[in-house]
Order: structure tokens, then sequence, then C-alpha cells
């Protein structure tokens, strides 16, 4: 892999950029892998990643039906924080999250992560509540956050209505290192590393069946041909249920449209990220100038990556009686993405009733800012055949122990 | 944005109005029942691409909920039916299928 | 210079001056001008700078996809950045200044970015900023975030209000233009309600432009005895400036109507957001000229050769007066017609086709105009004004052409339909090898409920571009919409169209055809973006070969105009780069809006005291009149607590209180929620509803109640009364008042739909009051007519009578451990009560109390509180409430679930006190932390603080908290970090939790 640089950069503008290779090659699938990872999005990618530099493991194949990081991956506000309330999340989030702060030099490519700061305001006492008790549980989980007070919210924020005549702003959750990336380079940026390592991420390769010999994995069957392999990862949001039907077991999943908008590009307006989660919205500002605004999901099963226009609204009227003066700033595009919620809104990172079959799904409206993480347990989950501690109470069997990872305490919105 | 017809009020309820309330037909297990028959009971989901049979509650109309078979991928509503049955009318059945070819038909 | 000629204008009044500001520079423009076509009247030329190479730009086309004359308009609470002066009205008193440029719109800073360009290409961003670690975020993001953007930030909230509107029409037809007036007419003819949408002020779009025939009438003719028609229809309803703006699914249609952006400040709203359901939407949308990619297309100057024609006839604006015409077809020999018939003069026209025979191109050969097949642009010369063209041969690199002054291009490089409104819902598109064009496959149309297509195009948005053809579908659509919203199919006939013949397009995506990488350079292909031929072909060179990632990758069509002008062309250098043809390199999805609408138009009338419902309770006014601060719970408001002379909210508190222990307090408990449940099998159906037994519980007694999710956790309390052999009214809390109503007839109609059970919301019908506190019978009392005495009334048990005159029922409960009484009135008479009540209280010392006080008094006794002690993972044996789980019942709610391992796990963390060792109030919040971490090197904990408070009666501060196996560590002393920054640690002892009055004597006397 030819490394990214200034200089490069300057080598190339004397030769009209004619000599930049491939981020990722475009290779045929090879008959076997010692691992293959279906679905070429953050998730998938990081997954291969790690397999790789955590544990070589190389003769990896990611699949990926469409483009890769065209999911998910693809369609979120970008933002990027750990301040959960359970320990399992907060521990997970949290190595995402400081993954990301390398990943640019890690992957020698810029990925943008900006650790602008991320506040969740309070505006009921009830959430006043919710989110000191989650600063008191990210003080002992290692998660730098802090509860500040209106008036602090306001210098961070200056373009906020603290004072709403429905909801006055009361304080808020503040974690200074969280922020945004942009979310398209991380895919590519993992997509290249992986190629680097001699990875093969194929493109346009449906997959349609999963053959299991006495209850392991055999090989799957994809629009180019059958592939064998000892260890399959299904990494596919929004798609989760059908890859499990083909290997034979269901999950605990519903997938809805989560949707987004961004305005037109104005000047720097605000340097932080603000979720609103009384009046279920939340907005950011991207490099380009856009408000990046995201609110809750659609309640009904879709697949269509189209959402009512309803919650449209609804985010946007929550967001202009929090920013007035965004009311004549205007919405450029809307769009969706199918995201999969579990029983408990947390996701999953297991082994499954099928041998050599694992799976990571059910990020529900999280998954973007747990990428590295998520790749980073996944791999050593399939890796070793057992899960690590990152993944250890993300397993399946907790739906029938009844042990939830329950953070609708502090989440009320998608995000 | 949906539109379902309740068959209770017979209105064309504009989704608004709707609150959608998951996979239909799930046989209820209490006390006595296997963790697996309970767990499945509780969260295991067909979340189909395609023919979904699902309640939903006319949450701001009459109050009622009912059952309704659609589409998850075309969105396309084959009808609606009440939600005092533990299985889709016959008739409704044979209509999707005659619809959709290659559906494997309700359980 | 462009400037105004006379005799031109169709679309302006000369009559009426209208005086404007650009950049503090008064001008000056006619009434029926867009802001664009004022400017470059008064010979503004340069309207703004591009995104990231600031270079200066001028109106390219004349409308909505214009992507570089962007600017800010108004001031104060009506300034609004990125408003295109193409679609923008002038009035009366405009101010408008450009953007994106530093110090001025003349001599900007970030041009130096051109300078730089070639180290500047797509990506570049990607590739380097990455060391020093940390310089990202202080020096390079702040860069780049400050030169990019566009419009300056609003300073102030929004002077304007919006509004929504719902409609119903059987067709709604987007566009006015020939082809939906055309489609409207047919359509209505059927029999059906139809809305006809025009996101300008003027109908009939095009035609009058263009010219030709119809029904023997010029277009313009036309239009105006259409409209008349169509007025007078019954069934019709005609609106322009009025945007559709996207479509949704079953037949959901958005539109965006801009109702006075050009009367500001007249009073009416400014947008109007129609919420329409149409059975079908027929899009006349029209099509979009495209531009040509050669060397130097962004100069100020050059521009599309229909939005030249547009200035001309529609504004009697002449761009430039020699201009150069470049084109690959036929229809930007009219430019070349106009202009010339206008007296500017036409230096020549370049076509890149090498055999040019048709009708047009021959009316100009007889115009004298020099035409020159095989030929295209080499570069245009210019820095902020068209200086000459390089002619040079198509096929080829472009090698030493001729010079031709000019100072204006028109160009065509084609059209392509606007598809937007078709492919928002799914509808499906075929690359037509002919016209060069994606167009709608009418096989694949966006189906609704009844899984029919619901949207249809008519005329140019079709692909039917010449007037004949654009007729001839537009009345076919028209024809169709209406027997397929349930009408007929018109048997009149389509009008007949007149109109010159052209010859086939010849597709050049770029010119010249083979030029080198420093011409392909200046090829732009997203103007507002900077995106440029040698932009998209390194993505392709690099990998980026979807077409969704080298959008992402150049950023090419995620501008403004989202890739009206740039999608096509980008889509087709890209298949060339990848040597493959342009329907299998695919297309991008079309998102809602056609083009971008306001917030304010979304949120609409929910603003400031309209944002959301308040709920308000029968005493709310007189809580507002008497000190009361808010605190919102749910849509509902309540007194947090009642202030006094200058007192902090936590005296306040700490009065309110003492008071009720002392003496007595009067609480408004109205929002509590009050469901009656009623049937022969309601005894039955509340025992799965509660953990607890209710159907044994006798007429005239109360029980306290817990209900559980199925998955086990306590989701609600409340007291249950027994009011009739087979009626019950359950009380929830305030907060789950609709969310417990609705879960009890989900189960009722979902599961359990053969018992005879109704419910119903009483929660607003009754006012409910609390009287609290040792001297809280002697207020009823004093208030008179009925018997509150322990023997008559005892605790737990309620009864109906009159009080003070007023029909009541009185239940003996108590959330405070005083004694007390919740009077239920209807809410009618709420206030009256209170009233009464407040009176006789007097002489008691009796004050209102709030929320606050109401969970410092539960607290100080050990009641729980739903939302504090659980979170929707605490199940009801944590809270140590076993006492309430019927042993008797086989089945409840949440009974199989609490059987799960987990939740019968002896090590659950469960309820206890906590009592600080130095008094202090312990953090909301804060958790216990235990020795060492786990395996994600996390602190451990054993328990958590679930509520704090000072309790003013013992003075000194409480809480609750879960702890590992708590109860059966009485005594033992724990750490609390309070994360003051100090590091400190409360000790704080296990102890029961309930701290005052052990015993509940108050309670029950």
């Amino acid at each position: 892999m030819r490394r990214y640089s200034a200089f490069a950069i300057a080598r190339e503008a004397l030769r009209y950029h004619s000599g930049w290779e491939r981020a990722w090659r475009s290779p045929a699938p090879k008959k076997r892998y010692d691992a293959i990872v279906v679905g070429a999005g953050g998730h998938g990618l990081a997954t291969a990643y790690y397999l790789g530099k955590n544990h070589g493991i190389t003769n990896v194949a990611v699949l990926e039906k469409g483009w890769l990081g065209g999911g998910n991956t693809g369609r979120n506000t970008t933002i990027i924080r750990s301040n959960y309330l359970q320990d399992p999340s907060a521990a997970i989030y949290e190595k995402a999250r400081s993954l990301y702060e390398t990943m640019s030099q890690d992957l020698n490519m810029n990925v943008m992560f900006s650790p602008r700061g991320v506040i969740m305001l309070a505006q009921t006492e009830h959430e006043v509540r919710g989110y000191k008790r989650t600063a008191h549980a990210n003080a002992l989980q290692g998660v730098e956050t802090e509860f500040i007070g209106p008036e602090r919210v306001k210098e961070l924020v200056p373009i906020i209505n603290i004072e709403g005549p429905r909801y006055p702003v009361l304080g808020g959750l503040w974690q200074a290192r969280g922020g945004t990336a942009r979310h398209d380079a991380v895919a590519w940026g993992y997509a290249r590393a992986c190629s680097a390592m001699g990875m093969d991420i194929i493109q346009n390769c449906a997959v349609t069946g999963i053959e299991t010999e006495g209850g392991k994995v055999r090989a799957v069957e994809t629009s180019k041909g059958r592939i064998e392999t000892g260890k399959l990862a299904l990494v596919v949001a929004g798609h989760s249920s059908q890859l499990a039907e083909m290997a034979g077991f269901r999950l605990p999943i519903e997938s809805v449209t989560l949707q987004a908008l961004v305005s037109e590009p104005i000047k720097p307006a605000m340097d932080v990220v603000v979720m609103a989660n009384t009046v279920h919205g939340y907005m950011s500002q991207s490099d380009k100038g856009e408000m990046v605004i995201g609110g809750g999901t659609d309640g009904a099963n879709n697949f269509t990556q189209r959402g009512s226009f309803h919650h449209i609204e609804e985010t946007v009227r929550a967001l202009v009686e929090t920013f007035p003066i965004i009311s004549r700033l205007k919405m450029l595009r809307q769009w969706g993405g199918i995201v999969d919620m579990t029983g408990d809104r947390s996701p999953i990172l297991s082994k499954t009733p099928v041998g050599g079959v694992y799976v990571n799904c059910g990020w529900g409206t999280g998954g973007f800012k747990a990428i590295p993480g998520s790749g980073w347990a996944m791999a050593e989950l399939v890796a070793k055949d057992a899960p690590g501690a990152l993944a250890a109470d993300f397993g399946l069997e907790r739906f029938r122990e009844g042990r939830f990872i329950d953070e609708s305490v502090a989440a009320g919105v998608a995000h | 944005m949906l539109i379902l017809e309740c068959p209770y009020c017979g209105v064309m309820a504009d989704e608004t109005e709707l609150a959608a309330g998951g996979e239909a037909h799930l046989k209820r297990e209490g006390p006595g029942s296997s963790d697996a028959d309970f767990e499945a009971y509780l969260f295991d989901r067909m979340n189909p691409k395609g023919v979904h049979f699902e309640r939903w509650r006319h949450a701001s109309g009459c109050g009622k909920w009912f059952h309704a078979a659609r589409n998850t991928v075309t969105l396309e509503v084959y009808g609606t039916y009440s939600a005092q049955v533990s299985e889709p009318p016959k008739a409704l059945v044979t209509a999707i299928k005659r619809k959709v070819p290659g559906w494997e038909g309700w359980m | 210079m462009s400037a105004r000629l006379e005799g031109y204008g169709r679309l302006i009044d000369r009559s009426q001056r209208v005086s404007f500001q650009f950049n503090g520079k008064r001008l000056r423009g006619y009434a029926g001008d867009t802001l664009a076509s004022a400017l470059m009247g008064a010979g503004q030329l340069v309207l703004g700078r591009s995104f990231k190479y600031h270079r200066p730009r001028g109106a390219v086309a004349s409308g909505g996809e214009e992507p570089n004359a962007l600017i800010g308009l108004g001031r104060d609470g009506r300034f609004e950045p990125d408003q295109r002066a193409t679609t923008t009205e002038l009035f009366d008193g405009l101010e408008a200044v450009s953007q994106n440029h530093w110090p001025s719109l003349a001599f900007d800073v970030g041009e130096l970015n051109t300078l730089a360009a070639r180290v500047l290409p797509a990506g570049f961003y990607y590739k380097t900023f990455m060391a020093p670690r940390g310089a990202w975020v202080k020096i390079f993001e702040p860069f780049i975030r400050m030169s990019a953007g566009l419009g300056r930030v609003p300073e102030t909230a929004d002077a304007d209000r919006y509004e929504y509107l719902y409609a119903h029409y059987d067709v709604v037809v987007v566009g006015g233009g020939v082809a939906g007036l055309v489609a409207a007419r047919a359509a209505a003819a059927g029999g059906a309600k139809v809305l006809v949408l025009e996101q300008s002020a003027h109908w009939g779009g095009r035609a009058p432009v263009d010219g030709g025939e119809i029904d023997g009438l010029a277009p313009d003719n036309w239009v105006k005895t259409a409209l008349e028609d169509l007025e007078k229809a019954p069934n019709v309803t005609l609106r322009n400036r009025a945007m559709a703006a996207g479509v949704y699914d079953h037949g959901y249609l958005l539109a965006y109507e801009r109702v006075a952006d050009h009367t500001p400040g007249d009073g009416r709203p400014r947008h109007r957001l129609w919420r329409i359901r149409a059975g079908r939407i027929v899009t006349a949308t029209g099509a979009l000229e495209r531009p040509l990619a050669f060397a130097g297309n962004d100069v100020p100057g050059v521009m599309l050769a229909s939005a030249m024609r547009d200035y001309l006839v529609n504004w009697g604006v002449a761009v430039g007066q020699r201009i150069v015409v470049v084109t690959n077809n036929d229809d930007a020999y009219r430019t070349a017609l106009a202009m010339q018939a206008a007296g500017r003069e036409v230096a020549a026209v370049l076509d890149a086709r090498e055999r040019v025979t048709g009708a047009l191109p021959d009316a100009a050969r007889a115009a004298g105009i020099d035409v020159r097949e095989g030929h295209a642009i080499a570069e245009v010369r210019g820095h902020s004004r068209v200086k000459s063209v390089l002619a040079a041969r198509q096929k080829g690199a472009g090698k030493a052409g001729e010079e031709i002054a000019c100072d204006a291009v028109a160009m065509s490089g084609g059209w392509s339909p606007v598809v937007h409104l078709w492919s928002h819902c799914g509808g499906k598109l075929l690359w037509d090898d002919d016209a060069a064009m994606f167009r709608p496959d009418p096989d694949r149309a966006p189906t609704g409920a009844d899984g029919a297509g619901f949207v249809l195009t008519a005329g140019a948005a079709s692909g039917a571009l010449r007037l004949d053809a654009t007729l001839a579908d537009a009345h076919a659509a028209g024809k169709a919409a209406a027997k397929g919203a349930g009408g007929k199919a018109t048997r009149k006939a389509a009008p007949k169209a007149v109109c010159e013949p052209e010859a086939a397009i010849e597709p050049v995506w770029i010119m010249p055809a083979e030029a080198g990488p420093e011409k392909r350079m200046k090829m732009w292909l997203d103007y507002q973006n900077d995106v440029k031929v040698s932009d998209v072909q390194l993505a392709a060179r690099e990998g980026y070969e979807s077409v969704e990632h080298t959008k992402r990758y150049t950023t090419l069509g995620m501008a403004t105009d989202q890739g009206k002008l740039s999608n096509i062309n980008g889509l087709a250098v890209l298949s060339q780069a990848l040597h493959k043809p342009i329907p299998e390199t695919g297309t991008t999805t079309f998102r809602p809006p056609y083009t971008p609408i306001s917030f304010g138009a979304i949120a609409g009338e929910a603003r400031g005291d309209l944002f959301q419902p308040l709920r308000r309770t029968a005493m709310h006014e007189w809580h507002e009149a008497n000190g009361a601060f808010w605190e919102p719970v749910g849509h509902w408001r309540r007194p947090y607590c009642y202030l006094r002379g200058g007192e902090s909210h936590a005296e306040a508190v700490a009065r309110e209180v003492s008071n009720t222990r002392e003496n007595v307090g009067l609480l408004d408990a109205s929002t509590l929620g009050k469901i009656l449940v009623k049937g022969p099998d309601a005894g039955r159906f509340l025992d799965m509803m509660y953990t607890n037994m209710m159907s044994t519980l006798p007429v005239g007694k109360c029980r306290y109640g817990l209900m559980c999710s199925e998955n086990g956790f306590l989701i609600d309390d409340g007291v249950v009364a027994r009011v009739g052999e087979d009626e019950w009214l359950c009380h929830t809390t305030t907060g789950g008042a609709d969310r417990i109503h609705g879960h009890m007839e989900e189960w009722l109609q979902t599961e359990w739909w053969d018992w005879k059970v109704y419910t119903a919301n009483l929660t607003e019908q009754y006012a409910q009051i609390a009287v609290v506190g040792p001297k809280a019978r002697q207020v009823l009392q004093a208030v008179g007519g009925m018997d509150v005495s322990k023997e008559a009334l005892p605790f737990m048990q309620w009864k109906d009578g009159r009080l003070g005159g007023l029909p009541v029922r009185i239940y003996r409960i108590s959330f405070s451990g005083e004694l007390s009484y919740e009077i239920a009135v209807d809410a009618n008479l709420g206030q009256g009560l209170w009233d009464r009540l407040r009176e006789a209280g007097m002489g008691f010392g009796m004050m209102p109390y709030g929320t606050e006080a109401l969970h410092v008094l539960r607290a100080e006794k050990g009641f729980i509180m739903i939302g504090d002690e659980t979170d929707g993972t605490v199940i009801p044996q944590d809270l140590g409430l076993n006492w309430a789980l019927s042993k008797k019942k086989d089945d409840y709610l949440g009974k199989r679930a609490q059987e799960r391992s987990h939740m019968a796990d002896p090590e659950r963390w469960r309820l206890v006190g906590l009592e600080t060792t130095d008094s202090s109030v312990l953090p909301d919040g804060a958790y216990i932390p235990a020795h060492g971490k786990n395996a994600n090197g996390q602190q451990n904990t054993q328990g958590r603080v679930t509520s704090t408070y000072y309790s003013p009666t013992l003075g000194r501060g409480i809480a609750m908290a879960l702890i590992h196996r708590g109860p059966e560590r009485m005594g033992e002393t724990v750490g609390v970090p309070v994360h003051d920054g100090t590091g400190r640690v409360v000790e704080a002892k296990i102890v029961e939790t309930c701290f005052y009055d052990k015993e509940g004597a108050k309670q029950d006397v």
C-alpha cells in the first residue's frame, strides 16, 4: 500500500494525479477462506481488519451485496460518543471512541475524527437525575463525562434557546471527547487497509445460502459461486434476520427505518453535537457546513430505506424550537436507513446455534460510533470462537436469561 | 406515510393516527413454559422481507387494535382484519399467494 | 456586459420599477423580475463564489436547478442564507448579499485555492492532515470549516410564521407548463378532482420561450385559454408558487407553497406546507438542460443555452453582446436565433456533431450564423467574465484552435427529464441511448397501498421533448391518471401542436473528446462543489467505482442543487473511465425534497407555546397565580414548589414538607392516572395486570398494586379501589396514565378478547386533591358534609359523599405517611373544591405543596417512585416488594419472566436506605464502587443511589439505593464517591428504607 501524505499529494500533483493506486483491489473470490465476513459496512470491514491486525488471520474475504460502506455506514449522522450508562455498553463504545482517536494514523486515511464534544440536553427533572447518574457511572467506567448547568450549555452552544417556553434546558451531559467523523472514510480506510493485508473485498456479491454439515458451517453460496470457510461472521445490519434464516435460526430483531436529513451549508454556527432526547432530535454541523439532523425511528417493519414524513416534521419541530435560528435554513436532503432493533435495544455479538457462525447485529440507531470497538470485539469472537471481555455480555443467551442491557434510561431517541 | 384501513371504524387511517405493534399471531407463553419457548415468544421474530402479518392500533382514532398483512419491501397492503383471531383469514392468505408468487404462505 | 433589451421581457412590467440592494448597492429592476434577472439587467454578472476554490460565478441557469447564484437574502429576523437568485422574485426593498468570500465579491482571498487546485483534487483531505495527531482538530478542521460553508449564519429567531394545509385529491398534476395543463385538462375531463402545482409564479413553463403552435395558437395564448378553462372547472384547483417537494409512500405528496416570500411582512404566513394524499400523481416536471464539460465552462458568462433564451424572452435581459453557442443538439439553435433576432451578435455555433442538417441549424445558417460542424470549445478565456473561446475539433485533444472573441457562451449538452418525484418512492429509470437520457420506465412505477403504480409522468418529464410529443404524452397521462384514481378516461383528444423537427442529439461528455489532463482539470461538472472531470476520473482510477462512491469521494451532486446539472454528466464521465455503459454504471438515488424547503415550513405552527399541547389541571391557573415554579411532567406541568417571598427553591420545599408533617398540606394530584376497569371479568383481568390479587378486594376498599411488563420489569404502581361489584378504579403514575391504559387495552383486545371488560381513561374527568397532614381531618370537618372519622372512613378505604356541598369521592390513601385524604371531584368543580379546602385550611396553617415536597415526603417513608427506584431494569423483588406478588395466582404479566435465571439470581442489587455518617445529602445517581476492576478495566460497582434528598423532618440527608445483597447488609458502611472534583468519598450506612414513622402510626389514625 502506497502511503497517503501531503508529500504524496504534491508528488502526484506534478503528474496530474495519474499515479494514485486503487484504494482497494477488486478480486474474484477464491475457493476457500479461513474466515468470511458477510457485509462490507464499517462493522464488517473493521471485523476483518482486526482479524488480521490482532489475530493474524488474513486469508479473509469480505462479501458485499452492493457497494462497500453503502448501508448504514454511509447513511448515519456520524456521531461518536461513549457516555453510556451500563458497563458493557460503556466499555465497547469507549473502546470504539478511543480507537477513533487514532484511526486516521492507524489506517493512514484521514477519517476526520473531530472530538468536538457531545451534549445530551436534560430538559426535565427526570432527565437531570438520569444524566447525573450516567456521569457517575461513567466516572467509574473510565469514560470522561460531566453534568453541566444551563449556563455552560449556552456557552458551548450559543445558538441554543435554553429558555424554551415548553422545555427549558436544565443542564446536560457533556462528553468533551465525543464528536463526529467522516463516515465514508471510515469504511474506505478499513477497506484499503484490509486489501493491503491481502484480504479480498468482493463487492456486488450477494450471499444466497449457507451450507452446514453436522451443525457447523462449511461454505456460503453466493452470486459469484460457492466459497468454503470454517468461520462465517454475519455483519449485515438491516438484513440480519435474512442471513440468520439462511443459517437456520431466528434473531430477536425487527428492522425499521431511521431517518436523517441535512440543511444547506452555512458558515460555522455550532461547534458541538447536541442531542435533545425529550423533544426527539439531535443536530451537529458537518465540516461542509450542513446541519446534520436526526430523530427517532419509524415504528413499522420496513426494508425500503424510506420513512414517513411526519417523523421528519417531529424532529425539525424539536430542533427549530431548540435552535430558533435554523428556521430559515432549508432542508437539502432527507434519507433513511434500515436499523435492526433488538429486544433490549442493545447490540448482539454472539456465537449462534450453528458452529462457526457468528453474528454481529442489532446496533439499532447507534452503530456508527461503535464501529472500531465492534470490529475489535467481533474479531476476537471469531478468532477464538469465544467472546472476549468486550463482547461477553452481548451474547444471544441474555434474552433467555433475562439479563438485559437496557440503555433506555439514558437514550430516548435514536443517535 | 402508510394508509391502513381500520377494520373497526372503517376509516382509511393515515400513519399518523396509527401505532405499529410488531409481529402478529404470537402465542403467549406463561408460567410452565420452557425457557426456549418463552424466549421465542418474547423475542424471536420472523422480520421478513416481504409479506408480514403485523399488529397495529388505531391509536389516535377508535383506539382498536387490528391486524394487517403488508409487504415490508413494496409496502403494499394486502388487507387488514380483526385483532381477535389467532391466524389470518384464509381468503386473505389465498389472495396474497396469488399476488406474491413464491411466497411460502402463512407459517 | 449583460443588459436590458427593449421589446423583450414577457414576464416583466416595465411600468413598475422596483428598487433593491445588492451588497449595499442600490439597483433597480422591474416587477416580474427574479433577483437574478434584475442583477443581470443591471449589469451585475458575478453573483457569488464557489464552495471550494472560491471562483467567481454567475448564474448558469434560470430556475431551481441553479448551482451558482446563491445569495443571502433579507436581514435580521428575515435573513435567509443560500437563497437562489434565480427563483427569488424581486420586490421593492429587497436586500441581498453575495456569499462565501472575504473581503469582497470582487476580490476574495479564498480564490488562492484556485492556484492550489492542482494539489487539491477530489478527496485530497482524506490523504493528508493526519500528522501530527491533534492538528486536525486544532488547525486543519477549523480552517476547512471556515472556508467551507456557504451562507452566513442567521443571528435571530425567525420573524415569520408558517402553516400546514391538508388536502385530498384524485389527481395532482405537478408542473404548470403546457404538459401539466394538458394533463390537468384531461384528468379533469375524466371527472377527477384535480390540483395543479406550479413552482414558479408563472404558468406555461418553457413553451412560450421555445415557440411552436398549439391548437393554432402561440403557446402564450394557448396557456391563457387553457388556464381560463381550468379556472372555470369546479373540480380543478390551481396553485402557483407551490412546488411539489417530495413523493412518499401510499400517495403522500408534500408541496411547499411560498406564499409571502415576495411580499415579506404582509401578515400572511411565509410558507405553507401542503400535506396531500393523492390517488394519482402526474409529474409534468419538464426536463433540465445539461451543461457541456469544456475547460473554463464555469467562467461567468457561460450559461445554459435555454437559460440565456429565458433571460432574453422572459425578462428582456441579454447576457452578452457577442455570443458563442456550443451544442450537441438542435435545441441550442433556438438560442442562437433568438439572440441574433434580438440584435446580439452570434459569433459562431460550435456543434460537436460531424454533420448538422436539421431545420433549426438550417434556419441559423440562413440567418447568416457561422455553424461549425464537429467543433468544440477547447477553452474559455476570461476570469470574472468570458473574453473569448478557443475553438477546436471535437475529435481530438483540442489543440491550436481559433480564438473567437465573445462575452458570453450558450451551451447545451442535451436534456434530462426531471425524474426526481418519480424516483422518490421507488420509480425506476431506463437509459434511452438515442435521446442520451435517463427516463422513467413506465413499467416500473412507484407502487401504492394497492400495489398499483401511482405516479405517472407527462411530457418532457417522460422524455417526450418535442412539443407535439409532449402534449400527446401529457394528455395520455392525464387521462390514465383520472381513470386510475377512480374516474373516467376522457374521450377528448389531445391538443394539436406544430413544432420544428429536430435531428438527433449526439452524446458529448467531454469536450474535446481527447482533451488532456490540464484541460480536464478545468472542466466543471458540479459547479458549486467545484468537482471537475479530472476528479471523477481520479475517483474511478482509485477504485471508487460505484457511482455512490464517486459521488461521495468527489462530492459530485452533493451541493445545494443536488446534482441537477451535474449528475448525468458525472455519471457519463465515470462510465467512460470505467469503460462500462452508462446504465451499468448506475444512477444515484433521488431523495426529497426536489429543491430545499425551509425548516420553518416543516415545523409549521408548532413553535413557542404551540410547540406541544400543554395539559392543565383544573387548578393550573391558581398555581400559576400563586408562585408555582413549574416542572414539566409528560405533557403536564406540575408545581415543583410554591415560592413565597424571596425564598429559594430548597427553602420552599423544606417549608412545604415541614408544614405538611406538622400541620396540613394541599396537593393537586389531578395528574395521576385514573382508569376505570369494569365488567364481569374485570377482576380476573386485573389479576393478570397486577402482581397482586385484585379480584378479592372488597367493594369500598383500596389496595396498592404493582404492574409488570411481560418481560418482568416493574412498569407502574398505584392504588386500586374497588368501586363496585364489577368495577375497579386503577390509579397510575402521572406519566403512566396513557401508557398503562394502552397496555390494558392491548392485552384486552389482542389476548383476552373474549373477556367481558371495558376500560376508560378518566384521568381528565376528575380533579383530585390530597389533603395531607395531622390536621387533615380537621380541615375536612371544617369544610363539612361528610363523616371522615377513622371509624367512618378507615385507612385504605373510600367513600362517596358531599363535601362543602360538592359531590366527591374520598380515598383514605397516603403517599406521605401522614393522615391523608385524596378527594376526587368532577374536573369542573376542582377549583371550587380547592378554594373551599383552602378557606377551611386557613385556620390550620394549611399550605399547598409541590412535587418536590411530595418526593421528599415519600422518600422519608421509603415509598418507591416509578422512574427513580425503577428504570426499566428493576423487578419488584429488587425493591423488597415481594409481599405484593401474589402467591395464589398461577399467572400474571411478568410472572414467567421473573422465573428466568438472571431475575431469580440472589446476587441482584436490592433496595435499602442509606444514611450518610456526616448527614450530608448524597448526589443524585451516585454509584457505590466495589473492590477491583472488571475485565474491561472498569471499576466494579456494588450499588447505586436511586433517590436522595435533604429531609427537613430529620434534618439530614437520606437516600435509597439498590445495593448488592443490600437487605442482608444492614448496618454496614459503604463509601460513595461524590465526583465533585475533590475525590471526596462520603460514608453511608445501610439502613432500612423507611426513615420516618416506621410503625406507620401517623397515617392510620
